[in-house]
This record gives structure tokens, C-alpha cells and sequence, in this order.
């Protein structure tokens, strides 16, 4: 536990760990392009209870 | 149309949004009044009456409070409980609970503007309402932070919508901000004045960890949330690339919070927390500019709506602004520029680029797109808003340039030696220098109030036209019966 206690110790800890987590959340959106084409299918959510506009679908 | 909108309305809590509307649009009318007074006592000092109560020290968080808090948090308030709305096809959880948000907000934004002419303030920038209001604004937004996930939990649509990732970041960061940068002693129980726990240097760092991440949660991630939900909307195209709108979401995320010690370079702030302020400001700029272009590409293919849509053109004009503030930010964070730029009016010219052209442009884009729809009716006046458009473009040019000018000279004014190393000029020569540039200011500032005024009158007529509307309707429809 003192350790972990000591800044010089946890700062650099920190930091690896939130780096990662971004590094794998990137590569989570970019690294399958399957589930790329099911993330880009969100998009179309706030025009799914509008009928108003007639729906541009040229960005995806 | 109509009957799709009349079918809405049924369907979505609209009554909380129209009021948070309309309190909007009133708070811009009084904090940019107020703006464009204080603007004018700095170039016109007899305006300050050699009196407490009209100086600019005790007008100024009148300003700030009104505009971010008042306009800007009453814009957030009405978009967000309409996107959640929208885009998780349910209604609001808890109404009376909103409601309660509702009059809890205008009662915060009301008591720490009558506080601050009364001459009381914690002198934390943007955070200068004493305790019992802070208490107050802690009830507050955790009601609205019940409100919001309670409705997220209540959705009919699988997947949570970017827009309200954004919002949710916002709600749950200014929590935490709010709390930590408010750790106060009052002096006693019955007594407005209360001392901060902490003190020195660790006190300026937690004031500016609350700064500028007021401004990274508060003033953009928000508003980034309006502009993922607004701009596919009001474009009729869904936004450029989804997965982009993660990435940049998330690595707002991870950034922001690093950034705030670029306030304090070159003061008793140990170095290696100045640098790592300024290196993530730098890294900032990577997702902030993805942002920016994933919300300028939803046009893509259809840009002539530009040249015809006042509305779209406040949108897109707004990214831009966003785009190039969140660069000048950057710019600003380094050591070296930030020897000349602090201090300066070119910190005040670049706050106002991104409150301005930023904040302002996007509110006004999504509130022109949403309060037609809140009363089932069209705008009163398209030109209105093209005259808006154009009013506010100029007064926004006119506040920075005006401020990037003085703000300059000031840095180089101040850093200036004579040939005996003494320094070259003494202030109140480079505050009778910065005259002109105030003076332009001011009208920069008129110029972007009265853009405001013609809104407030564009509104107030749409408003009038949809009840009439709808008193009509009632009618026919009891005559048929």
C-alpha cells in the first residue's frame, strides 16, 4: 500500500492505464470493419422518429 | 408537417423545454446587455458613476453569470431534455423534477446576480456565488442528472445517441467541478462570506482545473452535444462519420481535465505541471479539429443549403468559430506565447471567439431549429434571422479583432526596455493605448446585442403565432363537435 501511496509511483500508473484505455477504445472503433458498419448505422437515430424531412442517406 | 409536430408535442414533455426556451433568449438579452455596459465603462469610465453598484467589478460576474449560466445553461437545459427525448423516442422521467430544475436554475441565476451588485463574491472566476447558492446549484443539478439518466434508463431505443454522451459528460463533470472548486468555510451560519479550504498556489490550480474544464464540459462538450443532434437534424443528413463522433468524444474526455494549469505559466505553479497543462492543450487539438470537421462534412454534398439557409449558415459559421478558437487555444497554452498573451486583452478576445462564435452561433442555430417545432410553427421571419446571421457575424469580427489588436500591443507594450534596461513604458500609458480598441469593442458588443434583440422579437412573434394557431385550432375543433 505505501507504494501506491507515493505520487512518483501512481502518476505514470495513471497515465499507462488511461492511455491504453483510449489506445483500445480506438481500436475498438476502427479495428473491425463489420462492427464499423453497425456503429455507423447509430447515426441515422435522430431522424427514426421523424418523418418531416425526407432522410439524405449520403453520409452513410 | 403540423400534424406530425402536433403528434410530437403529445408524445415528448415539451412545456419544460419551451420555458427553458424562453428564459434562454431573456438571459441573452440581459447578459449581453450588461456585456456590452461593461464594455463601455472600460471605454467610456464615467459610466462606472463613481458608485459601488454600477462599477464594472460587480457588473462583470453579472455578465459572465448571465450568459454562461442564464443563456447557456437554460440553452442546455431546453436541448438536452429535447435530444434525450427525441433520440430515446420516451418521455422526460421525473416532470416535476424537471420542473423543480427549472425554477432552481432561475432562482441561482437570479439570487448571484442580485448578490454580486450587493458587493458579494467568493472571487473565483466564473464560480463567484457564495455558499448558499452553491448549495442550491449542487440540489439543482443533481435533480437534473436524476432527470436525465432516469430517462436514458427509460429509452425505447437500444443504443444511446452521441449527442447524449456529450450532455451526460457535461452534467457529470460540472458536478464534480462545481463541488471540488467550492470547498468553502462560511465565516458563520447567517452570513453570505464564507473562505476557501484550500489556499496558495493549490488553490489557483483548483480554481483553474474548474476554469477551464468549466469551459472544456460546460462551454463546448455540451454544445457539441447540440451540434451532433442540430446540425445531422436540421441538415436532414445524418453526421459525416459516427465512429469519429466516439473518438472525439473520448479523447475530450481524457484530455480536458489535464489542461487547466495553462493559466498559471511563469507563476509559483511547480514547471512540470505548467508543461503538462500546455502538452495536453496541444494534444486538444487533434480530437477538438476532428470535431469540428465531422460537423462541417454533414453538409457534405449539400452545401448549397448555405447560400439559402440562415439557420444552416449559423451552424456551420459556429464550427468554424469552434475550429478556430480551440486552435488559438493551443497557440495561447505555450510557455512562450503565453508570456505575451497573459494578462492581456488577447485572452479576452479569445474567450469571446469561442463564447461569441462558438457558444452563442450554435444556440442560436438549435434554437431557431427547435422552437418552431416546440409550438407547431414556422419562424416569423426568415430575413430576421438572415439580419441575425449577418449582425452577429460582424459584432463577433469586430469584439476579436478589436481584442486581438490590444491584446498584442499590451504584451509588447509591458515587455518593453530602453536602451538603460528600465521598462520602456508605465501601464497607464498602454491603458491610454488600448482606448480605441475598446471603443470598438463596444460597438463590436452592440453590434451582437442587436442581432440578440431581433431574435428575442423574432421569437416572441413565432411564439404568439403558433398559440394563436393553436387557440384556432381548439376552436374549430369544438365547433365541429
Amino acid at each position: 500500500m505505501g507504494w501506491f501511496a507515493n505520487p512518483e509511483n501512481t502518476k505514470p500508473i495513471g497515465l499507462l492505464i488511461f492511455f491504453i484505455t483510449f489506445c483500445l477504445i480506438v481500436l475498438w472503433v476502427y479495428g473491425s470493419r463489420k462492427r464499423g458498419e453497425k456503429l455507423e448505422e447509430h447515426k441515422n437515430i435522430p431522424f427514426l422518429d421523424d418523418d418531416e424531412v425526407k432522410k439524405d442517406k449520403s453520409n452513410g | 408537417m403540423s400534424a406530425t409536430h402536433q403528434a410530437a408535442a403529445e408524445q415528448y414533455d415539451y412545456d419544460i423545454i419551451k420555458k427553458f426556451s424562453v428564459m434562454a433568449i431573456v438571459w441573452a438579452v440581459v447578459g449581453m446587455l450588461v456585456g456590452v455596459y461593461i464594455a463601455s465603462e472600460l471605454a467610456w469610465p464615467f459610466l462606472n458613476f463613481d458608485s459601488p453598484y454600477f462599477s464594472f467589478g460587480r457588473f462583470r460576474p453579472v455578465h459572465t453569470g448571465a450568459v454562461i449560466f442564464g443563456f447557456g445553461g437554460s440553452a442546455l437545459f431546453a436541448t438536452s431534455y429535447y435530444v434525450v427525448q427525441r433520440t430515446c423516442q420516451t418521455r422526460l422521467f421525473a416532470p416535476g423534477l424537471a420542473t423543480f430544475t427549472f425554477w432552481g436554475w432561475q432562482a441561482v441565476i437570479v439570487l448571484a446576480a442580485a448578490s454580486y451588485v450587493l458587493g458579494y463574491s467568493q472571487g473565483r472566476e466564473y464560480a463567484e456565488m457564495e455558499w448558499p447558492i452553491d448549495l442550491l446549484i449542487l440540489v439543482v443539478w443533481v435533480s437534473y442528472m436524476a432527470v436525465y439518466i432516469g430517462t436514458l434508463m427509460q429509452r425505447k431505443q437500444a443504443h444511446i445517441y452521441v449527442a447524449n454522451w456529450f450532455y451526460l459528460s457535461f452534467i457529470l463533470a460540472t458536478a464534480l467541478l462545481h463541488t471540488f472548486n467550492n470547498i468553502a468555510i462560511p465565516v458563520n451560519l447567517f452570513t453570505l462570506k464564507s473562505y476557501s479550504l484550500f489556499a496558495g498556489t493549490q488553490d489557483a490550480m483548483t480554481q483553474w482545473w474548474y476554469g477551464h474544464n468549466a469551459v472544456g464540459f460546460f462551454l463546448t462538450a455540451a454544445f457539441l452535444g447540440m451540434m451532433y443532434y442540430f446540425v445531422p437534424k436540421h441538415a436532414g443528413r445524418p453526421v459525416y462519420s459516427y465512429r469519429l463522433s466516439i473518438v472525439h468524444f473520448w479523447a475530450l474526455s481524457f484530455m480536458y481535465m489535464w489542461v487547466g494549469t495553462h493559466h498559471l505559466h511563469w507563476t509559483a505553479l511547480p514547471d512540470w505541471a505548467s508543461t503538462l497543462g500546455a502538452t495536453f492543450s496541444i494534444m486538444l487539438l487533434l480530437p477538438s479539429w476532428g470535431g469540428m470537421i465531422n460537423g462541417i462534412m454533414t453538409l457534405s454534398g449539400a452545401w448549397d443549403k448555405l447560400r439559402t439557409d440562415p439557420i444552416m449558415r449559423f451552424m456551420i459559421v459556429a464550427l468554424s468559430f469552434y475550429g478556430m478558437s480551440t486552435f488559438e487555444g493551443p497557440l495561447m497554452s505555450l510557455k512562450d506565447v503565453n508570456a505575451l498573451s497573459h494578462y492581456t486583452d488577447w485572452t479576452v478576445g479569445h474567450v469571446h471567439s469561442g463564447a461569441l462564435g462558438w457558444v452563442a452561433m450554435i444556440s442560436f442555430g438549435s434554437l431557431y431549429h427547435m422552437i418552431p417545432r416546440l409550438w407547431n410553427t414556422t419562424m416569423h421571419s426568415e430575413k430576421l434571422i438572415n439580419i441575425h446571421f449577418w449582425l452577429a457575424t460582424i459584432g463577433t469580427l469586430l469584439y476579436i479583432t478589436a481584442m486581438w489588436i490590444s491584446g498584442i500591443s499590451q504584451g509588447l507594450m509591458w515587455r518593453a526596455f530602453d536602451d538603460f534596461g528600465n521598462l520602456q513604458y508605465s501601464f497607464v500609458e498602454s491603458v491610454a493605448a488600448m482606448h480605441p480598441f475598446y471603443a470598438m469593442r463596444a460597438i463590436g458588443g452592440m453590434f451582437f446585442l442587436t442581432g440578440m434583440l431581433l431574435m428575442a422579437y423574432n421569437v416572441y412573434q413565432t411564439i404568439r403565432q403558433g398559440v394563436r394557431a393553436e387557440v384556432a385550432n381548439a376552436r374549430a375543433v369544438a365547433a365541429a363537435a
